[in-house]
């Protein structure tokens, strides 16, 4: 039995969790996945800001925080942290760990995602009705393929106790170490499907545990503040339980379980990775008392012949501001102050498309979904008369930072020039990438491994 | 919690899937996902019956610019949502605050379901009105 646990399932996940995981698990491996479409834009624009930089900003403190409880069980760590910056990720690694006095830790730095310099501006982009990468209009911003365990396997074998990576498939973190343990060969598509079943269950952390689930009064979790990470308990053939430690908050039920089976999944007999074309269409998932969920069924087909690739652009600036209205006709206040935004925004120049103003509150994340009309009678009509407390949220695009500049100017200029008693004024510009997808040839790609000692 | 008053079996009520199932949403690029799980086994066929892909791009057309496929795992009682350019161009170029679209299952979770048994099901802050009779013919 294999046991991995999970310390990250995004890029700013809780820290303090991954150490008990790390101390009380009782970890063959434990995983950090830290990618998003986003933060890898980020990252590369970090590096060309700064060629120290690049890779995840809470690498320090997660690996000083699981490091000195690693050796007592010989817990490795898989992690792509390194983002956009893997051997500065990797260095840093063995700085702390020579500062924590643990010379000799091995660290694994697993590259070749970035492949920037294979784009052209023919390079076709699948989500963007096939157009080329020249048709964007955009500058690059750099150009990340999914690896695989291929690319991770050279690590573990090497005996790191620490694999750093770049863009790799989430699941593959944990479906490498799973093919090293149990010998899978890597054309045992059942096999690995089942690998990549435990691996997509475990990337995003406490979604599993009982984050992202709690509704009051429909799905209740005990101590969601103290929810832990996940831990997985994989056999020889794949087949899984998954649990957390007993002293941890949250819940592991069928229902976590099942609403994480199908997260990001698109057809659940078809799921594409680096590694397999996993079929999740006939999992059972088992309920076996006291937070553990006995998982099986999952199996695979052959893997695709291609590879994902994400292309980041450059995306301009992303202009927010907002103030707010509380009291009595709070909402009609809101709405002449919405009014004149429109208005006055309607003659500043140099947006990407539409300014969107939102009444939160009222009406902002669903806005823009239409209501359900006649197909929807139970919920109840608006009472207008009982809204007090209403922010007028104001957002647009631009490639020239003057024009949201000038959003943000006008939104707190309602404070003296609005409707009355208009407060709490706050507005940010965050510069802003776009990514899009493009298939390379799997040949295309050298994945390499160099390993560094503290 | 419970209906005070069930109604007496055999009348259609319109009750929301709020009540009825759970869900969660995803994302990848400009797609969203969404898997809506039955809550009892036993309300499944009727939410397969009535929650179809047509049903969901009719009544949120403005929202979802491309199809929606649905896909049925019936032995977890789930059934699968993909929303093509459902995200208001995805993540990095919507304007929505939620430019994830993490709140779209609840999107889903809006719509009713007419059940005409008087099984007590859980009433729930977020208000429905239990009992809620609709006449024949007007769907």
């Amino acid at each position: 039995m294999l046991r991995m646990g999970c310390g990250a399932g995004f890029s700013s996940d809780r820290l303090g969790p991954a150490i008990d995981l790390a101390r009380d698990g009782d970890l063959d491996w434990l995983v950090f996945e830290t990618i998003g479409e986003r933060t890898l834009a980020f990252g590369h624009r970090d590096r060309q800001a700064d060629p120290a930089r690049g890779y995840n900003p809470q690498l320090g403190q997660r690996m000083r925080g699981v490091l000195p409880h690693l050796q007592r069980r010989g817990t490795r760590i898989v992690t792509n942290m390194g983002v956009a910056n893997v051997p500065a990720a990797g260095a840093l690694t063995c700085r702390i760990a020579s500062d924590l006095g643990l010379d000799g830790l091995t660290v694994a730095i697993i590259e070749g995602d970035d492949v920037t310099h294979l784009m052209t501006p023919d390079t076709r982009l699948f989500d963007y009705g096939d157009r080329t990468i020249a048709e964007v209009g955009r500058p690059l911003v750099g150009a990340n393929v999914y690896l695989g365990i291929d690319a991770i396997l050279p690590g573990i074998e090497a005996g790191c106790d620490v694999i750093v990576t770049g863009r790799v498939a989430d699941p593959s973190l944990f479906l490498a170490p799973l093919v090293h343990q149990y010998g899978w060969a890597r054309d045992d598509w059942a096999a690995l499907g089942r690998g990549t079943l435990v691996g997509h269950l475990m990337e995003c952390g406490m979604q599993i545990t009982g984050g992202y689930f709690a509704d009051p009064g429909v799905k209740d979790v005990p101590r969601l503040a103290d929810c832990g990470y996940p831990i997985a308990e994989v056999a020889a053939d794949g087949t899984a339980t998954i649990t957390k430690l007993a002293q941890s908050g949250g819940v592991v039920s069928a229902r976590t379980v099942k609403e994480q089976l199908l997260y990001e999944v698109h057809d659940p007999a078809a799921y594409l990775t680096p590694d397999v074309t996993a079929d999740f269409s006939g999992v059972s998932v088992t309920e076996r008392g006291g937070n553990r969920v006995a998982v099986a069924g999952a199996t695979g087909s052959r893997r695709p012949d291609t590879l994902k690739v994400t292309v980041g652009f450059d995306g301009g600036h992303l202009g927010e501001a907002g103030v707010s209205y509380a009291g009595r006709n709070a909402l009609g206040r809101a709405r002449l102050a919405r009014d004149i935004l429109t208005e006055r925004l309607s003659r500043v120049g140099g947006f990407d498309g539409a300014v969107r103003i939102d009444l939160v509150g009222v009406d902002s994340l669903h806005a823009t979904a239409g209501r359900p009309g006649e197909d929807q009678v139970s919920a109840p009509a608006l009472d207008e008369d009982a809204i007090r407390d209403v922010r007028v949220r104001a957002a647009a695009r631009a490639r020239d930072r003057e024009a949201v500049e000038m959003l943000l100017w006008e939104v707190e200029s309602l404070l003296c020039c609005g409707p009355a008693a208009g407060g709490g004024y706050r507005g940010r510009i965050t510069p802003s990438v776009i990514t899009h997808s493009a298939l390379i040839a799997r040949d295309a790609v050298r994945p390499t491994c160099k390993v560094l000692r503290a | 919690m419970t209906d005070a008053s069930p109604p007496r079996a055999g009348a259609t009520r319109r009750i929301p899937l709020h009540r009825l199932a759970h869900a969660r949403g995803g994302d990848k690029g400009n797609t969203s996902s969404i898997s809506v799980w039955a809550l009892d086994p036993g309300d499944y066929p009727l939410i397969k019956q009535q929650l179809t892909a047509e049903r969901i791009k009719s009544v949120y057309g403005r929202l979802i610019e491309g199809e929606v496929v649905r896909y049925a795992l019936d032995h977890l009682h789930g059934l699968n949502f993909v929303l093509r350019e459902a995200l208001e161009g995805g993540v990095n170029t919507s304007l929505n605050l939620d430019s994830h679209g993490k709140s779209w299952s609840y999107l889903i979770l809006d719509l009713d379901i007419e059940v005409t048994d008087n099984r007590p099901r859980p009433s729930l802050p977020g208000g429905d009105m239990p009992g809620h009779s609709v006449p024949e013919g007007t769907r």
